[in-house]
């Protein structure tokens, strides 16, 4: 493969807030994320996965410049972006693209489908002509599975669904090269966020786009990514080939997402459910546990992950973890066989 | 086992200024004592209104009709002071959104005991200790700390079990839970459906669950009801809904569960099109527009319930021929005995026919 397009280089981002009383104030940092590096290829997908509050949705703003990193950079086709000023930035916008989670609170009310779509072409390219514009917008509506004879109604007349196709022509619209997926399907219906998936998966082959792809749930991403990244307290856990990943994952807290996944099969849905796997809440990510900030929910945790942080480093055959016993835990999922 | 809740007709409107929309339209079911029954369906599908419509809950434009009989008591057209009576102490539910459900302005401690003292006439200390008790029961860690704290101060998972406990504090006989995990994390999804299994377990209680996710009912329920457009199309007992669907839709439902064990690099499948809009719908089939199946009879006839006798043979057990509690769907095709595989886009019509040609002679009802 080539040189990659995006590369993300221990990237580091703090919220700091005061607390305390108002004679008394202290300053408290959340490390929302936490020195998190990876490579993006042209026409790749990767996934990234965690629980909320792992810092996700952070990772995606710092890479579009929407919040400002204390540490790190973020390479796109070879240009530091975190180094760059506002209106610089803003002309990146054209090349890196974000879908939002919520479908209808992420369009105005107000405006038509034709008005949100074309929006971006108005804003970038303000000589280009009405007829040009309405035309291209037409050209977006029936991409992503839209009627261009709907292009003059208004958000509330669409479904969940066909809401989030029109943030994904919206976006798309400027044609550009990176586009970046923060949970589109978690708000939508189990029956709909299918054939979003199958759209962008579509749209990606059809464009050669790279894509960020977010999401809480590792079956979500399973059909969409080539490789996953998973999440935890701002950290990267690991960071894999899909195939690998699904097979035998090498984090515990990787595992513990798995088995979280509900199976549609009430015999081994019984069966798996018998122990809860992950127990607990995430830490307070004020006061995260010292070692492993995974130790304190881990099964497989020992005296060295309280104390010692893992760093993350690549395996043999080339896959990132960070856990003192990826070497030793064999993690291999026995997938529970097809019924029937 | 004995009924708790029979719902027969039941149908829900709404003025809008488009017109009348029908939200439900003519729903059956039962819940017996103990059992724990799942409505499944997409988003509009009706499947809400019907239980708030249920506990008088409806929003002002809504109108409700039909017979909703808690142990033989009428709850349909009663006031609301007589449902108070009802609701939080033989049935209680809980909401989707965990956030906007608890009043962020009291702490749970006065939101708990508020409940208890209300419909057990105890002092507040017994309610204190009674709630302090509940949410050990659905592990809150430190409970008698907690309890004084304030519903921002705890995570979606938690004030999810928050809620749940306050559902549980007089011991209700029926617990409505409407999509009560699908704000969270698959993690705190697990943590909740294992919960409610628990519980199911432990107490006597029935339970209804309401959800769009038919995966995370599969170990929990007895019973599946599944809406669409505000009617039901199929119910059954949980193993012939996932190991025999019937009814086209579902076995949408079904097959567009993302699942770790199918190979990635096959297209997900999906229902396509959207759910309909209730103020225009098809005429014949209301699921024609979306089914894989569709024949040129779905067009004009609207689809009659029916039992299916010809089922897996197992469904019987609980089948006394009522609506919307034996092995029946609302399908003129019926697919009976068929196979939980991915149907052909375009399947061949005439196969389908001579196949089905059986089953359709039975169609009555």
């Amino acid at each position: 493969m080539s040189e990659p397009v995006l590369r993300v280089q221990d990237l580091t981002l703090h919220f700091s807030s005061d607390t305390g009383s108002l004679l008394r104030r202290r300053k408290r940092v959340l490390k929302a994320v936490d020195g998190i590096s990876f490579d993006l290829f042209a026409g790749e997908t990767l996934g990234i996965v965690g629980e909320s509050g792992s810092g996700k949705s952070t990772l995606a703003r710092a890479i579009l410049g929407l919040a400002k990193p204390n540490r790190g950079r973020v390479l796109w086709l070879g240009e530091d972006l975190t180094k760059l000023d506002a209106e610089q930035l803003r002309m990146k916008r054209k090349e890196i693209q974000i879908v939002f989670q919520d479908p209808v609170a992420s369009l105005n009310p107000r405006m038509t489908a034709g008005a949100i779509i074309g929006e971006p072409l108005k804003t970038f390219y303000p000589h280009m002509e009405q007829l040009q514009i309405e035309e291209r917008t037409r050209g977006m509506m029936k991409m992503v599975g839209l009627l261009p004879n709907q292009i003059n109604r208004y958000p509330h007349e669409f479904s969940g669904g066909q809401c989030q196709r029109i943030g994904i022509a919206r976006s798309l619209v400027l044609n550009p090269k990176l586009l970046i997926c923060d949970e589109p399907v978690s708000a939508l219906d189990v029956s709909i966020q299918a054939q979003i998936i199958n759209l962008l998966r579509d749209l990606q082959k059809k464009l050669g786009l790279a894509l960020i792809f977010i999401a809480h749930d590792l079956s979500v991403v399973k059909h969409i990514s080539d490789r996953v990244m998973v999440m935890y307290m701002g950290r990267s856990m690991e960071l894999a080939q899909k195939t690998a990943l699904y097979r035998r994952p090498l984090h515990p807290y990787t595992n513990a997402l798995m088995k979280s996944v509900p199976v549609p099969d009430p015999r081994v849905a019984r069966k798996l459910r018998q122990d809860l796997w992950l127990k607990g809440d995430m830490p307070s990510p004020y006061q995260p546990p010292k070692g492993c900030v995974f130790h304190t929910r881990c099964p497989y945790a020992v005296k060295r992950c309280q104390s010692d942080v893992p760093a993350l480093r690549r395996l043999e055959q080339g896959d990132w973890v960070a856990c003192h016993r990826a070497e030793e835990l064999d993690l291999s999922v026995e997938l529970p066989t097809e019924e029937t | 086992m004995s009924v708790l809740l029979e719902v027969q007709g039941l149908e829900v409107s709404f003025d809008t200024p488009d017109g009348k929309v029908t939200a439900v339209n003519g729903v059956d079911f039962q819940v017996r004592a103990g059992e724990t029954l799942a409505i499944v369906g997409e988003s509009g599908s009706g499947k809400s209104q019907l239980v708030l419509a249920i506990m008088g809950l409806l929003a002002e434009n809504g109108q409700a009709s039909g017979s909703a009989k808690y142990l033989g008591k009428e709850l349909m057209g009663l006031s609301q002071k007589q449902l108070n009576s009802v609701r939080g102490k033989d049935i209680a539910m809980i909401f989707q959104d965990p956030m906007t459900s608890l009043n962020p302005f009291l702490s749970i401690e006065r939101q708990m005991t508020e409940v208890a003292m209300h419909h057990n006439k105890i002092s507040h200390r017994e309610a204190r200790a009674h709630a302090v008790e509940m949410l050990r029961a659905v592990r809150i860690p430190d409970p008698e700390e907690r309890i004084r704290q304030y519903p921002h101060e705890f995570s979606g998972g938690m004030r999810q079990r928050v809620m749940i406990a306050m559902g549980l504090l007089c011991a209700p006989d029926l617990l409505i839970a409407d999509e009560p995990s699908t704000a969270l994390d698959v993690t705190v999804q697990a943590q909740i459906t294992h919960l409610l299994g628990e519980l199911r377990e432990k107490s006597q209680m029935a339970i209804i669950l309401i959800t769009h996710d038919l995966a995370v009912v599969a170990d929990v329920c007895d019973h599946i009801i599944v809406m669409y457009a505000g009617q039901v199309v199929e119910s059954g007992s949980v193993d012939e809904i996932f190991y025999d669907p019937h009814h086209p839709y579902t076995r949408g439902l079904l097959e567009s569960v993302p699942r770790l064990d199918r190979p990635s690099d096959t297209e997900l499948h999906a229902i396509r099109g959207n759910p309909p809009n209730l103020l225009a719908l098809p005429e014949g089939c209301a699921f024609r527009d979306r089914c894989d199946y569709a024949q040129e009879a779905c067009k004009s006839t609207p689809p009659l319930w029916r039992d299916a006798q010809n089922g897996a043979g197992d469904g019987t057990g609980d089948g006394t021929g009522d609506r919307g509690r034996g092995r029946s769907n609302r399908c003129i095709l019926g697919l009976p005995g068929g196979e939980l595989v991915s149907p052909a886009k375009q399947p061949d019509a005439e196969a389908k026919q001579e196949g089905h040609a059986a089953a359709d002679t039975e169609v009555g009802a």
